[in-house]
């Protein structure tokens, strides 16, 4: 087990994805980037100096503390409070932590969803195909966002404010994963109509194996680099569309708050001059998708030669 | 062609068909409109008499054929908080949010046209590098962390004290990254022009127009970006065809190449891809709108969300599907129009 391990990281560090990434300075920056903001975010319960979530840490009397450096700071808050006198650092350390999850999840939904109904459209073709189809098009020409906006508000107006507050990150999962299935779907599509083609299908039809283990076991292995390119980049999407929702009150609630829920609850106060509860998260939010963009670039500059910028 | 418009009108009908069953299943689903007529002193007899007297009691097909035949004769029902047809509220809403896009496509137009061409003509050029950089921060940031960062900038302003004050440097400094703010920041002011009917316009009078300024930019700024790239993408493309390198081989000067060969066929697929786009900015309106409390659709339907306002987040869900299925057929029209290669989806090939 140890020998085939070792074989596999060996191949890895010959590939030419590993290759081109100690080539890449913005890759190699984006994934460091990327890695100690996941790391952050996991670790956030030991890193964080509060608990936002514990009321009985919290003092209303600390409300709108500025960062450190600025007049009137407290040490012990180093990116100042909110408006609720929470630590900022530590909420920003957990929003991080909804956020991503919810950016992970939602992506893995729309994953299995598209996977499997690009594999049933492209293998199968016909009439799945042209109906499945028809429906990531016109679900596409709708937007993503307005979906998930009509979605999160039906769901929100039939469960009641206080229910789905409880059960938001399922909510948002799954509001996320259904709304942008189709992007997902079309790559595999296109990839698997690419694929079926070709003989060793045909050699797999000839052994007489059932349609669903050659799609499953014999096609979508070939699909996985297409599919690995677009859903890094759909993490991004889903991180700013849950960021969009939680923003437009159909998302996190406050108690429980994700990066786009903080910029809300702190946009409340800029006016009043406290610009750092909504600005900081929005930088944090920011950097978080960029360089997940970034990275998503670049795979698919490595995975897809075709696409070789001059 | 007749085939194909026939094929492309049938099928934004029937998207729209799906669209009235889900409006419908919202509808039916969310509210019981006994409940907001009556109190809790009615019986259940007499409720039960006054369900059937409604046809709350009917099949849901004939349900169904009730509310699309309502439907179709422009009556979506009355809004539980506005008391008025819930149309007219979406009408009297509507030029707002309309103004809100021109002015966004207006900033769009004037900068990706020239930016795009630019990054394509001289891809190597460190001004093209910048562009398409800022292109790339530019998608990751949401539309609504560019206005609220905008609001920070030009309606509250910044005072910057980091530099020393007494060197000359330090003052400029100071002064150059200081920004005034002033700029309106909530609704769209008083100075309003009434054009006809429900349409009150802010374009013909300065204080109107400062109100559309940040609204305008954060909705631009978040479609700059693909369109910028977009028209990089399709100039390049049209630069290596044949016919560009014959021009070139016969001595035109290359501004005539350019603009007058090479952008010609680049601006059509990007006006057809430009006009889902357009369609596409209704659903950030929603969030701009929520943003700077402009008075528009987008705002509206939050409200009616907040409200339960089911009857106008219903008509809300199908004047926004109409708008969605006439832009997308228009555009799949002109472009089969103008580009008679395009495959007749359906056929096999």
């Amino acid at each position: 087990m140890t020998t085939a391990t070792l074989s596999r990281w060996d191949r890895f560090r010959e590939s030419f994805l590993w290759y081109s990434f100690k080539r890449d300075k913005v890759a190699i920056a984006s994934f460091v980037v990327l890695v100690l903001m996941v790391l952050a975010a996991i670790f956030a319960p030991l890193l964080a100096p509060a608990d936002p979530y514990d009321l009985a840490q919290i003092n209303i009397m600390n409300s709108e503390l500025p960062p450190v450096g600025l007049d009137g700071s407290d040490p012990a808050f180093p990116l100042g409070t909110d408006a609720q006198g929470r630590d900022l650092l530590s909420t920003i350390l957990y929003g991080t932590r909804v956020s991503l999850l919810i950016g992970f999840g939602a992506v893995l939904l729309q994953a299995a969803l598209g996977i499997l109904f690009g594999l049933l459209a492209g293998y199968l073709g016909g009439r799945v195909d042209s109906i499945l189809m028809r429906i990531a098009d016109v679900q596409l020409s709708f937007s993503t966002l307005m979906v998930a906006i009509i979605v999160g508000a039906v769901f929100k107006a039939s469960f009641g404010n206080l229910m789905f507050g409880e059960i938001a990150i399922y909510m948002l999962i799954f509001i996320i994963g259904v709304s942008e299935w189709p992007q997902i779907a079309r790559t595999v599509r296109a990839s698997v109509l690419a694929e079926k083609k070709k003989e060793y299908v045909d050699a797999a039809k000839v052994m007489g194996f059932r349609t669903g283990r050659i799609m499953f076991r014999h096609i979508l292995p070939n699909t996985l680099s297409p599919i690995f390119v677009i859903a890094t980049v759909q993490i991004a999407n889903a991180i700013i569309s849950e960021a969009a929702l939680s923003f437009l009150g159909l998302g996190m609630p406050e108690t429980q708050p994700s990066l786009g829920s903080l910029i809300k609850s702190g946009f409340d106060y800029i006016q009043s001059g406290s610009w750092w509860i909504t600005l900081i998260p929005g930088l944090v939010l920011v950097v978080l998708v960029l360089v997940i963009n970034l990275l998503g670039d670049w795979l698919r500059d490595v995975m897809n030669p075709r696409l070789y910028k001059g | 062609m007749l085939a194909f418009l026939v094929q492309r009108i049938s099928q934004a009908v029937l998207v729209m068909f799906v669209i009235s069953v889900i409006a419908f299943a919202i509808q039916d689903g969310l509210g019981d409109p006994l409940q907001q007529m009556v109190g809790m002193s009615v019986s259940q007899e007499e409720r039960e008499a006054i369900r059937d007297e409604m046809g709350l009691n009917d099949p849901l097909v004939v349900q169904y054929l009730k509310f699309a035949g309502n439907a179709l004769q422009g009556d979506l029902g009355t809004s539980y908080f506005y008391g008025k047809p819930t149309l007219d509220v979406i009408l009297e809403h509507l030029p707002a949010t309309l103004e809100l896009v021109i002015g966004a496509s207006l900033i769009i137009l004037v900068f990706s046209v020239p930016i795009g061409v630019y990054a394509a003509i001289r891809p190597q050029a460190w001004l093209s590098k910048f562009f398409m950089g800022v292109s790339t921060v530019g998608i990751s940031i949401p539309v609504f962390l560019t206005a609220i960062v905008l609001i920070q900038l030009f309606s509250i302003g910044v005072t910057v004290d980091w530099f020393p004050e007494d060197a000359g440097w330090g003052q400029w400094l100071n002064a150059a990254l200081s920004t005034e703010g002033g700029l309106p920041s909530y609704g769209r002011g008083d100075e309003l022009t009434p054009l006809f009917g429900t349409w009150n316009s802010g374009f013909f009078s300065q204080g109107g127009i400062l109100h559309l300024v940040l609204p305008s930019i954060s909705l631009a700024s978040i479609m700059l970006p693909l369109f910028i790239r977009l028209i990089r993408a399709e100039m390049m493309e049209v630069l290596q065809s044949d016919y560009i390198r014959y021009a070139r081989a016969k001595g035109l000067s290359s501004a005539r190449i350019n603009f007058l060969h090479a952008l010609k066929n680049t601006m059509l697929p990007v006006i057809t891809v430009g006009g889902v786009q357009i369609g596409i900015m209704v659903a950030y309106t929603i969030l701009t709108e929520t943003v700077f409390q402009w008075p528009g659709v987008g705002l509206m339907f939050l409200e009616a969300i907040t409200r339960s306002d089911i009857p106008l987040i219903v008509a809300y869900l199908m004047v926004v599907g109409l708008i969605f299925v006439i832009t997308n057929t228009v555009v799949d029209l002109i472009y089969g129009l103008v580009n008679p290669t395009v495959k007749l989806t359906g056929k096999k090939a």
